[in-house]
């Protein structure tokens, strides 16, 4: 019972990471219909960016976490603005390429820049509270608060603020919404960057929870992040968290029970049978097409 | 000679991407689809061909049973490639996008717990049986065969699924039929690339498999130009002699080639042949 409870700490921790950063790949899908395969590589920017911070500056957690997060939102924010703007009207396989192509340029620009794996030093003091057997670390709480917290935000964000509703019209419908006088420009670049600032955050958290950062760690943690929004079913943000969260507990379950070298074969083999059983995802409505 | 040597190198890794890019222009090009675990069907056949040849054939016969070994590593990806069909039929797009990687993380991963075949450490042992001529060999076998398919019933019937899948299904075209199809060629080509790059540089190992090798194929696929032979013959030696000629820049290459990339899809989305085709490959009387 209690290795249960210690396995379900674990899970929550890396469910949250992975939903934190499931979150920017459906927010940008809800609006652009678009898949931002670069995403995983805005997370890794962001450990690198917390990397960076650490080492060079020795700033404490706080600015870190916000100063990572501040950088990885201009990032997507230029990103959008220079690769991903103009081929709005292109047919929507060229912006995946074309994303698939920023991805690859960024992991490859972190590698030449740092061709080594870094090591991140510890930046949160290691404190470890023992509640009935059950151990967790501030870095753990830290990590799962903050993802509520965040979630919560944007939650509040896409609920009930003019920005909020703006971002829902444009994932309603395109093209009325220029009509109602609403920027759609402004609408999406402010959805990358909250979506990116998310992954950011993400990435800091991963970095202290992993301390070794390499330029393709995006990669493997990005794309899984993308499965779980999509058995949360994609567009969906409660369907990202949860799907997450799910993806999380899969991963940390079956290490539990077999070799951890079977880790990815029986999470991706059952995701597979998931979307077999309910191919829209789990929150996703199922969509008719208009002939 | 050793310049020689070099360029014969360098010329049979370009069939071997031609191989490639052209067998996943078959999916994602003329069926437009989007397969992005082409590097789980190369493993396949590299890892079946490889055990063939390493532990099943005496020395003296290797010659002649290494085409066996090649087609049996093909023939093992296809059987693979069946069973990815089955969820095409479903799923569509970004669906089928998970389907596919999912596959290839699947193979990677289940080859790499499996210890008799050196799991994650790889295997070796293979001699270096593919020279230039086997090369060529299914280079043109390859376009030979994906010519034919698309000017094929078949083939007509992919473009009809990329137009419209709904429309094809009521203008009859029998959608199952022509996904198995393109999924079973597709992935029976992408074994062979996979069989003979095992015995060109004699060590494989599940990582060299793995989603970035994927994303290699997509790009010379995108690069040349979806839906054009001559686009993946184009986008795969472009692909490949780029990376060469820019060597000595170290890792800055690998920056540059995604760079081209976005460019080209900016300026000019559709690939380097968009949608065109080099004359002799369109059949004689629907030349214009």
């Amino acid at each position: 019972m209690i290795y249960f409870c210690q396995q379900l700490l674990n899970a929550l921790q890396l469910g949250s990471l992975y939903a934190l950063i499931a979150l920017g790949y459906t927010m940008v899908y809800g609006i652009l219909t678009m898949i931002n395969f670069a995403h995983g590589d805005f997370f890794m920017i962001g450990a690198f960016v917390c990397f960076l911070l650490v080492t060079f500056f020795q700033l404490p957690f706080v600015p870190i976490l916000l100063l990572s997060m501040l950088g990885v939102s201009l990032l997507g924010v230029t990103v959008e603005r220079i690769a991903y703007r103009p081929l709005r009207q292109a047919p929507r396989l060229s912006a995946i390429i074309t994303a698939l192509g920023v991805g690859i340029f960024l992991e490859n620009l972190t590698l030449a820049i740092s061709p080594y794996p870094k090591y991140v030093p510890e930046v949160l003091p290691n404190i470890i509270w023992n509640i009935y057997g059950v151990t967790f670390s501030l870095l753990q709480s830290l990590t799962i608060g903050l993802a509520i917290i965040l979630m919560l935000i944007l939650n509040y964000i896409v609920q009930n603020t003019s920005i909020g509703i703006a971002m829902r019209a444009v994932s309603w419908d395109k093209n009325i919404v220029p009509l109602m006088g609403v920027s759609v420009n402004r609408i999406i670049s402010i959805t990358f960057a909250l979506g990116s600032a998310l992954g950011g955050a993400a990435g800091v958290m991963y970095a202290l929870a992993y301390p070794m950062i390499d330029p393709y760690m995006g990669v493997m943690v990005g794309w899984k992040a993308f499965i779980g929004a999509v058995i949360g079913g994609i567009g969906d943000i409660r369907g990202a968290m949860l799907g997450g969260i799910i993806l999380g507990a899969v991963e940390i379950f079956s290490t539990s029970i077999l070799p951890s070298s079977y880790r990815d074969f029986v999470s991706f083999s059952l995701l597979l049978l998931l979307l077999l059983v309910r191919p829209q995802g789990i929150f996703g409505r199922a969509r008719s097409e208009k002939l | 000679m050793i310049i020689n040597q070099y360029i014969v190198l360098i010329l049979m890794y370009i069939g071997i991407n031609i191989i490639l890019a052209t067998s996943l222009n078959l999916i994602n090009g003329y069926m437009g689809e989007f397969s992005v675990g082409h590097a789980g069907f190369m493993l396949t056949g590299a890892y079946v061909s490889s055990l063939i040849t390493v532990l099943l054939v005496p020395d003296q016969l290797l010659i002649w049973a290494f085409p066996l070994a090649i087609i049996a590593g093909g023939l093992a990806a296809a059987l693979l490639g069946l069973i990815v069909a089955i969820p095409s039929f479903k799923t569509r797009g970004d669906y089928l996008a998970i389907v596919t990687f999912a596959f290839n993380m699947i193979v990677k991963s289940a080859v790499e717990n499996i210890d008799t075949v050196g799991g994650a450490r790889g295997f070796l042992g293979m001699d270096r049986l593919t020279n230039p001529f086997w090369v060529i060999f299914w280079t043109i076998i390859c376009l030979y065969v994906i010519r034919n398919f698309v000017y094929s019933k078949f083939g007509r019937g992919a473009l009809a699924i990329r137009s419209d899948e709904t429309v094809a299904e009521l203008m009859s075209v029998n959608t199952r039929e022509v996904k198995i199809w393109a999924f079973v060629i597709s992935s029976f080509f992408a074994g062979v690339a996979g069989g003979l790059l095992a015995h060109l540089i004699q060590y494989i190992s599940p990582s060299m498999f793995d989603i970035v090798k994927s994303t290699d194929i997509l790009v010379m696929v995108y690069l040349g130009g979806v839906a054009s032979l001559a686009g993946s013959i184009l986008g795969a030696t472009i692909f490949t002699v780029l990376l060469e000629i820019l060597r000595p820049l170290q890792m800055w290459r690998m920056v540059i080639m995604p760079l081209i990339l976005i460019f080209l899809m900016l300026y000019r989305p559709k690939g380097i042949m968009g949608l065109k085709e080099f004359i002799y490959f369109i059949p004689r009387r629907e030349r214009l």
